[in-house]
C-alpha cells in the first residue's frame, strides 16, 4: 500500500474510534470540524475543480436547511424526505445562477459578486418570509435525545458525529472518483485555460454546469445536517456573508483543488481558533477582538507564504501524492 | 403618499448617494487600474472615520478641516499597502487576492474593536442637528455639507486624471498594461500611487460619512459591499459612473424604503446588481472591455 | 496544536470516563459552580458586559444572604449562536453544575439545547422568545418575561400613563426593529391591541426597519407623514439613538416616544450620546424595585465593586442576571447537592419572595417559566432613567406629552 494509503487508513481508524476516548466537548469540536470539512469539500468542487469562485455558498446551506427544516416544522416530515427537496431546490438555484452567469459570460470577480448578491438578496428575502419564521427564526422541536431516532435524525451528539463523518468520507471518496473520471479531466482543462478547452471542442458550459450542480447538491445536504443538529435557523446567520467566508476558509488554507485540503484546512482553522481562545484565556488577555486579530494575521501569513495552501506543502514533506 | 414626503426622501437620498459615490470612486479607481479586489475598502473608510472622531475629540477639529490631513495620511497608507503587501498578488489568482484582502479586513475590523471598543462613536458638530427649510423640504445641513465635500473631492480627482501627466500615465496603465510598460512607465509605482489616491479618496469620504452615520467597527463590511454594488452598477473605470451609481443607489434605496418595506431596502440594491451584471456588465457608464 | 489538543482530550476523557459520562462528580460538593455565558464581545458586547457585573457581585452577596459558596465560571459567546453552544459544552466539561445565560434568544436557545441534552439545569436570565419554554424541556428555567408578557405589561402601562397624565392620544405610529425580538414584539402587539379595547389609540402605520441600518431618514419621514400623536417604538440601542436624532433633524415632535418593552432608551449610552434629547423617552420594561431590601444590598455591592457605574443604567441587566444566579444558589442550599437532576428538581420548587425585580415571587410553572414578573414605566428625566409608574414604585411623576410637542 502506498504511503498515502497507509496514512489515510490510520486517519480513518482514528476518526472512527475518536468518540471512545474523547470527551463531549472534544466531540462537539470534532463535529464542527467535520461539518466545515464537508461543506468546504462541496465548495471545492465548484472552485477547485471547475475554477468558479463562489462567495455566496451560504445560499445553498441556508436553502437546504430551511427546506428540510420547514417540512419538519410544518408537516412533521422527516429529514430523509426533506433531504430530497433540499437537494432539488439547491440544484435549481445553482443551475439558475450558473446559467445566468455562464450564458452571459460572467466570470472571475463578477461571478463572485453575483453569488454574493444572490446570497444577500435571499437573506433579506427570508427575513421577510413569515411562513419560514422570518427574522424570529425557525425552531425545530427537539425531542428527548438519548435514543437514536434515525428516521427523524434525532439522537445524542455521537450520532451526529458519525453522520457527518460518514458524509465527509463519502464526499472524499466521491471527489476522488470524480477527479479520475472524464469530468475531472475536462474540469482541469477548463480551469487551466477555458478558451483553449473550448477550442478543442469541450462543451465548457455543460461541464461547468455539472460542477455547479454537484457542488450545490452536496452543500444542500450540509444544510440539512445543520438544520437538524442546531435546530434553530435564522436568516441573518445562515445566509450571512461571514458564513460564506467561513466555508471557503478551510479549502483556501488547506489547498484548493486538492482532496485533503478542505479537511486539513477545516481542522487547522477550528483548532487554531479554539487554541487561541484557550491561550488568551490562560494569559488573561480576555479582550474582545484580540482573538480575531490573531486569526486574521495567521490567515494573512498563510495566504502570503503558502499560496497553494497547507496541504501541498505538507504532503510534499510527507512524500505523499494528493 | 404626499409630494412633500417623496421630495424630502429623494433629496436626502441624493445627498447620501453623493457621499456613497465618493466612497465608490476610491474603489473604482483602485479596481479599475490595479484590478485588485479590495475587500477591505469599507474597513479603510471605517478607519478614516475613527481617525476623524479622534481628531474631533482631541482638538474639536471639524471633519472638513480634517480632510487634508486625513487624505494625506491615507495616501501614504494606501501607497505602502499596495507596494508592500498587494503588489506580489497582482499576478496571483483572484481567490488569493480576495483572501488576502479578507485577512486584511479581519485584522482591521478587530484592531479597531481592540482600540475603540464596540460602542458607536460620532462627532457632534454644532450644525449636526440643524436643517435648512426650502418650502416644504427640509434639508439636513450636515448631509448637504457632506455632499458638497464629496462633489468637490470628485471634481479634484477628475481634474487630476484629466489634466496632469501622472494622471494620464495612470490611465495608460489601466488601459493597456503591456503598452504602458513598452512606453517605459514604471507600472508598479503607478499602481502604488493609484492605490494611494484611492485610499485618499476613501479618507475624504470617511470625513463626510462621519457626519451622517455613527461609526462602529462592524461598519466596514457593509460599506465594502455597497461600494462594489455602486462601482459595478455605475461602471468600472468610469469616475462619473461611480458618482452616478452612488446617487442612483442612494435614491433607489430611499424610494424602495418608502414604497416597499424599509427593511427590504438593501434587497433592492442587490437585485439591481444582479440585473446589471446580467444585462449590462460594463455598468451604466463603463466601457465594454 | 493538534497534538496538544489530542493529549488534553485523552487526559480529560480518562478522568471523565471513570465516572458516569453524563453527570459530574456527585459527592457532597461544597461549592456550586455556575457557568455564566454572555455576549461580552461582538454586537451585543455592551449589554453582555453589563450583565456580567451582576454575575461578579453575586458570590459575595449570596454568601452573606444564604451562606452558600458559589463559583462563577464566565464565558463569552461573542454574540454568536454557534459559540454559545460550544461554550456551553466547554463549561459543562469543566464542571459547571448549572448554566446561566444568555440575553439574546438565539444564543440562549443553542445553549439551552446543550443543557437539556446533558441534563444540566439552565436558568435563563434574560431572553424573550416564547419558544424557549415551549419545547417541553425539563432542565431549562426562565426568570424573565416572554415577549407576549412584555407586550401585555407594556401596553397596560401605556394605558396607565394616559390616565395619570390625563391625555387621550388617538393615534400612534409603530416602529420596530426587524429582528427576532422586534418581530416577536410586533406579533404580540398586533394581537394585544385587538384585545385591549380600552386603550384610546389606534396604530395608524407600522414601519419595520433593519437593526443594522445606519440611515433611518426614510423611516422617520414615513412616520412623520403619518401624523400620529405619538411614537410607539420597539428598538435597540444604536437605532434608538439614530432615530431620536433624525426626529430632531426632521423637526418631528410627537407627544412622546414610548417603548412597550425593548432595550435602548434606558441604557447609559443613549443618554450619554444624546444628552438633553434623551429626556422624556419612556420605556416600559421589567425593572428593579428601588424600595426592595435586596436592591439596596445589590446597589451597595455594585458601588463597591464598580464605583463608576450607576445602578439605574444597569438595573435590568444586573438585576436579572443576579436573580438567575440567586435561583441556582437557593436551589443548591435546599438540595444540599450538586447533582444536576436534584438541582433541577429543587429549582422547580423555588419560591423566592425577597427579590430585587418588580413583581410576584419567583416560582416556576410547569413549563419552567416564572409568571407575574412586573414591568415599570421608566422615563428619562434629567438624563436618569426614573420609574414613574406604577405609583407604588414611582420616584417621580410622568411627563406626557413631552415639552416641545407640536400638533403637526
Amino acid at each position: 500500500m502506498t504511503r498515502a494509503g497507509i496514512g489515510l487508513a490510520a486517519l480513518s481508524l482514528l476518526l472512527l474510534f475518536f468518540p471512545a476516548f474523547a470527551g463531549p466537548y472534544a466531540l462537539s469540536v470534532a463535529t464542527l470540524i467535520l461539518f466545515f470539512a464537508y461543506t468546504g469539500q462541496a465548495w471545492n468542487v465548484m472552485m477547485g475543480f471547475a475554477g468558479q469562485l463562489s462567495l455566496g455558498h451560504s445560499l445553498y446551506v441556508g436553502v437546504g436547511a430551511y427546506a428540510a427544516g420547514a417540512l419538519f416544522f410544518h408537516y412533521g416530515i422527516g429529514p430523509w424526505l426533506g433531504l430530497w427537496l433540499a437537494i432539488v431546490l439547491c440544484v435549481a438555484f445553482g443551475l439558475v445562477i450558473g446559467f445566468l452567469a455562464f450564458r452571459f459570460g460572467i466570470s472571475g470577480v463578477y461571478f463572485a459578486l453575483l453569488t454574493i448578491a444572490f446570497a444577500e438578496f435571499t437573506r433579506i428575502g427570508f427575513d421577510h418570509l413569515d411562513w419560514l419564521g422570518g427574522p424570529g427564526g425557525m425552531f425545530l422541536k427537539v425531542a428527548q435525545r438519548d435514543a437514536w431516532d434515525l428516521a427523524n435524525f434525532r439522537g445524542p451528539p455521537l450520532m451526529y458525529y458519525y453522520a457527518i463523518l460518514l458524509l465527509t468520507a463519502a464526499a472524499f471518496a466521491g471527489c476522488w472518483l470524480l477527479l479520475r473520471s472524464k469530468a475531472g479531466y475536462y474540469w482541469q482543462a477548463i480551469r487551466e485555460d477555458e478558451q483553449a478547452a473550448q477550442a478543442l471542442g469541450v462543451n465548457t458550459f455543460r461541464w461547468k454546469m455539472l460542477a455547479v450542480a454537484i457542488s450545490s447538491a452536496m452543500t444542500a445536504v450540509s444544510g440539512v445536517f445543520f438544520a437538524f443538529y442546531y435546530n434553530n435557523l435564522f436568516p441573518e446567520q445562515i445566509f450571512h456573508i461571514s458564513r460564506s467566508i467561513e466555508i471557503i476558509l478551510g479549502p483556501v488554507i488547506g489547498g484548493i483543488g486538492t482532496l485533503f485540503g478542505p479537511i486539513l484546512g477545516a481542522a487547522v482553522l477550528t483548532l487554531l481558533s479554539d487554541g487561541i481562545t484557550e491561550a488568551l484565556a490562560a494569559l488573561g488577555w480576555e479582550i474582545p477582538g484580540i482573538k480575531q486579530v490573531f486569526y486574521g494575521v495567521v490567515l494573512l501569513l498563510v495566504v502570503m507564504f503558502l499560496p497553494h495552501g497547507i496541504w501541498p506543502a505538507v504532503s510534499r514533506k510527507m512524500g505523499i501524492g494528493r | 403618499m404626499s409630494f412633500d414626503l417623496v421630495a424630502n426622501v429623494v433629496v436626502a437620498g441624493l445627498f447620501t448617494g453623493l457621499v456613497y459615490g465618493l466612497m465608490a470612486l476610491g474603489l473604482s479607481v483602485i479596481f479599475g487600474v490595479v484590478r485588485v479586489v479590495n475587500f477591505a475598502h469599507g474597513e479603510m473608510m471605517t478607519i478614516a472615520m475613527y481617525a476623524v472622531t479622534v481628531l474631533f475629540a482631541a482638538w474639536k477639529l471639524d471633519p472638513f478641516f480634517a480632510v487634508l490631513p486625513a487624505a494625506a495620511g491615507f495616501f501614504v497608507f494606501g501607497y505602502l499597502l499596495q507596494a508592500g503587501l498587494i503588489n506580489p498578488f497582482i499576478t496571483r489568482p483572484e481567490h488569493s487576492q480576495f483572501m488576502l484582502m479578507v485577512a486584511v479586513a479581519i485584522i482591521m475590523v478587530n484592531a479597531l474593536l481592540l482600540a475603540f471598543g464596540p460602542d458607536a462613536r460620532n462627532v457632534q458638530v454644532d450644525y449636526q442637528l440643524e436643517s435648512f427649510e426650502i418650502g416644504k423640504i427640509l434639508i439636513d445641513k450636515a448631509r448637504l455639507y457632506a455632499a458638497l465635500a464629496a462633489v468637490g473631492a470628485a471634481a479634484a480627482l477628475f481634474a487630476f486624471f484629466r489634466f496632469t501627466l501622472t494622471g494620464k500615465a495612470i490611465r495608460a496603465c489601466a488601459d493597456n498594461y503591456l503598452g504602458a510598460k513598452v512606453v517605459g512607465l514604471n507600472v508598479k509605482r503607478y499602481y502604488a500611487l493609484t492605490f494611494g489616491l484611492g485610499s485618499a479618496c476613501v479618507a475624504v469620504a470617511g470625513c463626510a460619512m462621519v457626519l451622517l452615520v455613527d461609526v462602529t467597527p462592524a461598519l466596514g463590511p457593509y460599506y465594502t459591499l455597497l461600494a462594489f454594488v455602486i462601482v459595478i452598477v455605475g461602471g468600472l473605470g468610469s469616475m462619473t459612473g461611480a458618482l452616478l451609481g452612488g446617487v442612483l443607489i442612494g435614491v433607489a434605496e430611499a424610494l424602495a424604503g418608502l414604497l416597499i418595506a424599509p427593511s427590504a431596502k438593501s434587497m433592492f440594491s442587490f437585485g439591481l446588481l444582479i440585473l446589471v451584471l446580467l444585462f449590462r456588465p460594463q455598468g451604466l457608464l463603463g466601457r465594454k472591455s | 496544536m493538534k497534538r496538544r489538543q489530542f493529549n488534553k482530550a485523552v487526559a480529560a476523557a480518562g478522568v471523565v470516563s471513570l465516572a458516569n459520562p453524563f453527570s459530574i462528580v456527585r459527592a457532597q460538593a461544597q461549592k456550586l459552580r455556575v457557568g455564566v455565558i454572555l455576549p461580552r464581545s461582538g454586537v451585543q458586547g455592551q449589554i453582555g458586559q453589563s450583565c456580567q457585573m451582576g454575575a461578579e457581585i453575586a458570590p459575595a452577596v449570596i454568601k452573606e444572604m444564604l451562606g452558600v459558596d458559589i463559583e462563577i465560571m464566565s464565558a463569552d459567546n461573542e454574540s454568536n449562536v454557534d459559540t454559545s453552544r460550544t461554550r456551553a459544552e466547554r463549561l459543562i466539561q469543566e464542571g459547571a453544575h448549572v448554566l446561566v445565560g444568555a440575553f439574546d434568544s438565539g444564543q440562549t436557545m443553542s445553549m439551552a439545547q446543550v443543557a437539556e441534552q446533558r441534563g444540566i439545569p439552565h436558568v435563563v436570565n434574560i431572553a424573550a422568545a416564547p419558544a424557549l419554554t415551549e419545547q417541553g424541556y425539563k432542565f431549562v428555567f426562565r426568570n424573565f418575561q416572554t415577549a407576549p408578557d412584555i407586550v401585555r405589561e407594556g401596553l397596560s402601562l401605556i394605558g396607565e400613563l394616559f390616565q395619570a397624565t390625563n391625555t387621550v392620544p388617538r393615534s400612534a405610529v409603530f416602529m420596530h426593529v426587524n429582528d427576532t425580538f422586534g418581530q416577536a414584539m410586533a406579533k404580540g402587539i398586533g394581537g394585544a391591541m385587538q384585545r385591549l379595547t380600552q386603550l384610546p389609540f389606534k396604530i395608524v402605520d407600522t414601519i419595520s426597519y433593519d437593526p443594522a441600518a445606519k440611515d433611518l431618514t426614510v423611516e422617520v419621514s414615513k412616520a412623520k407623514a403619518s401624523n400620529a400623536d405619538f411614537l410607539l417604538l420597539v428598538c435597540r440601542l444604536n437605532d434608538a439613538i439614530i432615530l431620536r436624532r433624525e426626529m430632531v433633524k426632521q423637526r418631528w415632535n410627537p407627544m412622546g416616544i414610548v417603548s412597550p418593552g425593548s432595550p435602548g432608551m434606558y441604557e447609559e449610552q443613549f443618554t450619554k450620546t444624546l444628552g438633553k434629547l434623551a429626556d422624556y423617552c419612556i420605556s416600559n420594561v421589567p425593572w428593579y424595585n428601588a424600595n426592595a431590601p435586596l436592591t439596596k444590598v445589590v446597589e451597595k455591592a455594585m458601588a463597591k465593586r464598580f464605583p463608576k457605574e450607576k445602578l439605574h443604567f444597569h438595573g435590568l441587566n444586573v438585576g436579572f442576571t443576579f436573580e438567575a444566579i440567586l435561583v441556582a444558589a437557593d436551589a443548591f442550599k435546599r438540595a444540599r447537592s450538586t447533582d444536576p437532576k436534584t438541582l433541577a428538581d429543587a429549582i422547580r420548587q423555588t419560591n423566592i419572595t425577597s427579590k430585587m425585580m418588580l413583581g410576584g415571587p419567583i416560582r416556576f410553572n410547569a413549563k419552567g417559566q416564572v409568571e407575574g414578573i412586573g414591568s415599570a414605566c421608566v422615563q428619562n428625566l434629567n438624563q436618569v432613567p426614573t420609574v414613574v409608574l406604577p405609583a407604588s414604585a414611582a420616584k417621580a411623576k410622568p411627563v406626557f406629552p413631552m415639552p416641545g410637542y407640536k400638533k403637526a
